[in-house]
């Protein structure tokens, strides 16, 4: 793009580039290189392990720690798959309403969905904690996702409302000229173009989902529901004299990779969606 | 993007208003009630696990109410609010909440800026990787960036002591360095957010602008300063809005490292530890009515005070 570029350019901007990955990289890499050191070796303060070894993994899969962890990722997965599903399903509808159909209150549903976004958790966490211990919901999977809606709701209205305003609309008008109804035009015109949109918005969905702590902590008691952040925090030692440091990094890898995998494989599309919901001239 | 080839809300808009007074069409008629059909189911559920909940906090926190001490329940009007706001516990926790917004959100700007300066300038081959890299933190959980920052800096296992030879320095035995490291995992973990926020906004900046600058003999500061951050005010603005905003709320972060140990609590974490560790539901929801009015006033003082438009910068309108 600026043609002839000297040497000393390139090289300069691959140190950069270089700079960039080793911030975003480092505490990764300290963590994963946490979770292979050896029960001795975890507190000799190195930055890398002496005697890589597998025994911290072992401990969340099959050792003392699997009580604790399997659970709580059972819980994570399952709690923020529905939660990511019914607000992607919901915000669906949504969007394609706000992108596409004009009638009164379409502001009011924009306003709403920032007003919840800013909304501070933990003013939400209070009376829940409260109101599930009278209803039941307290340390249930439902206790948790209902208010992970209000985290992947709002988020997911934007980010698919600005994907649904790049779809070429007179395709939909096209249909209906032929016959189709709205609905038809929305099903069989609209869904197969929004599928890359909708499915980006449910990976950050998932992402905000999978993120929580607040909620995790506060709403939870037990294996029964307790998601795999909050589980952390309540890692022990094999013995009382023994840090938890090697469980707890192991797990946290565990949970991570996923993530990064998803990161790697769908870049784009989550820059995009990032990016397209919230600034757009 | 192409908004040439389709006017997506203006063309429907108009129909109305064209048509004769109070007979609105079939079409328009139905396609109002599709819209709430299809929007209003979301709406209700947003409504119903946020406006909810504050209202009911809002009525608790009018109570002197302690679970453990159910039948001593007692109306006491604004008392709650009373304690809390004369007690120099809710000052310090707001001290510390708002230093950790500021600086990080200053510290991010920065950062983010950089960063989305070189993801819009880097040659083609760095470009993706660089993009990728970025978004590793983000994705990453924040309780697991709290745990990695504070194992590396802590005293039984951290590798910063002895990389700079530090010895023992406790870095969590003391409010400011504690919060310092509290801040280091805040800023690693968000600022590829704010970054990729600024990049879409250097993307609107018209190229012509910056090359008539150059031709009249720019340097890059002045370029800077007076074409690129004025053509990209709303995009900045919006990503420190929802930055403050979020930081603002910080918890995660302080319960891993420090559990509010050497003053080193926020409003959440206050709110958390009368609530769920204390079971004061009367001061606990009094405490979150306060953060939430806390985070109204900074929203509009960003909004009225520095003229944020969100629904420009949202692509309404």
């Amino acid at each position: 793009m600026m043609g002839a570029m000297s040497t000393r350019e390139r090289v300069l901007w691959y140190l950069g580039a270089l700079a960039i990955v080793l911030y975003a990289l480092f505490p990764v890499a300290w963590i994963i290189s946490l979770s292979f050191k050896s029960q001795g070796d975890l507190t000799d303060r190195n930055f890398l392990p002496r005697n890589p070894s597998w025994g911290n993994y072992e401990t969340i899969f099959s050792g003392s720690a699997r009580d604790l962890f399997l659970p709580a990722l059972r819980n994570s997965l399952g709690i923020c798959l529905i939660a990511t599903f019914v607000s992607v399903v919901l915000a669906m509808f949504a969007a394609y309403a706000i992108a596409r159909l004009d009638f009164p209150g379409k502001r009011l549903i924009l306003s709403t969905a920032l007003v919840v976004a800013i909304f501070p958790a933990i003013s939400i966490v209070t009376p829940l904690f409260n109101l599930w211990r009278g209803i039941g919901l307290y340390d249930t999977w439902p206790g948790l996702i209902i208010p992970y809606l209000s985290l992947t709701l709002p988020i997911s209205i934007w980010t698919l409302a600005a994907f649904f305003r790049e779809i070429p609309w007179e395709m939909e008008q096209a249909a209906q000229v032929d016959g189709a109804t709205s609905w038809q035009a929305f099903r069989k015109v609209i869904v197969p173009l929004a599928a890359p949109g909708v499915f980006t918005t449910a990976i950050i969905s998932f992402f905000i989902a999978w993120n929580d702590f607040i909620y995790g902590i506060s709403l939870t008691s037990t294996e029964a529901s307790r998601p795999v952040p909050a589980a952390l925090a309540f890692f022990t030692g094999a013995s009382q004299f023994e840090e938890p440091t090697g469980a707890i990094t192991a797990a946290a890898v565990v949970v991570t990779i996923p993530v990064v995998v998803l990161v790697l494989l769908f870049q784009r599309r989550i820059v995009a969606g990032l990016t397209n919901g919230a600034v757009k001239g | 993007m192409s908004t040439t080839t389709m006017p997506p809300t203006k063309a429907p808009k108009t129909e109305p208003k064209s048509a004769p007074k109070g007979a609105l069409s079939d079409r328009a008629r139905s396609e109002r009630r599709l819209g709430w059909m299809l929007a209003g189911p979301a709406f209700a559920i947003m409504l119903l696990v946020t406006a909810y909940p504050i209202v009911q906090a809002f009525y608790e926190s009018l109570f002197d109410y302690r679970l453990t001490d159910p039948d001593n329940r007692s109306f006491t009007w604004f008392s709650n609010y009373a304690v809390i706001l004369t007690d120099s516990i809710w000052w310090q926790a707001l001290g510390v909440t708002v230093g950790i917004t500021v600086v990080t959100v200053a510290v991010e700007l920065v950062l983010g800026f950089a960063l989305a300066m070189v993801m819009h300038k880097a040659i083609t081959s760095v470009r993706p990787v660089v993009r990728t890299a970025i978004l590793i933190p983000y994705a990453i959980i924040t309780v697991v960036s709290a745990f990695a920052w504070w194992y590396g800096f802590n005293l039984t296992s951290g590798f910063v002591n002895t990389w700079l030879g530090l010895g023992d320095y406790d870095w969590f035995g003391d409010t400011l360095p504690a919060l310092a490291i509290i801040c280091l995992s805040e800023i690693w973990k968000t600022t590829p957010f704010i970054s990729l926020l600024l990049l879409a906004g250097l993307a609107q900046v018209p190229e012509v602008l910056q090359e008539a600058a150059k031709v009249d003999g720019a340097t890059w500061l002045q370029r800077l300063w007076k074409v690129t951050i004025p053509n990209m005010k709303a995009a900045i603005m919006v990503a420190l809005l929802f930055r403050a905003l979020d930081a603002f709320r910080i918890f995660d972060n302080i319960f891993i490292m420090t559990r509010g140990n050497n003053n080193t609590e926020s409003v959440s974490f206050l709110a958390y530890r009368q609530t769920i560790s204390r079971l004061e539901i009367g001061l606990g929801s009094a405490l979150s009515v306060l953060v939430f009015l806390c985070v109204v006033l900074i929203a509009v003082v960003f909004i009225k005070g520095f003229k944020v438009d969100l629904a420009s910068a949202r692509g309404e309108k």
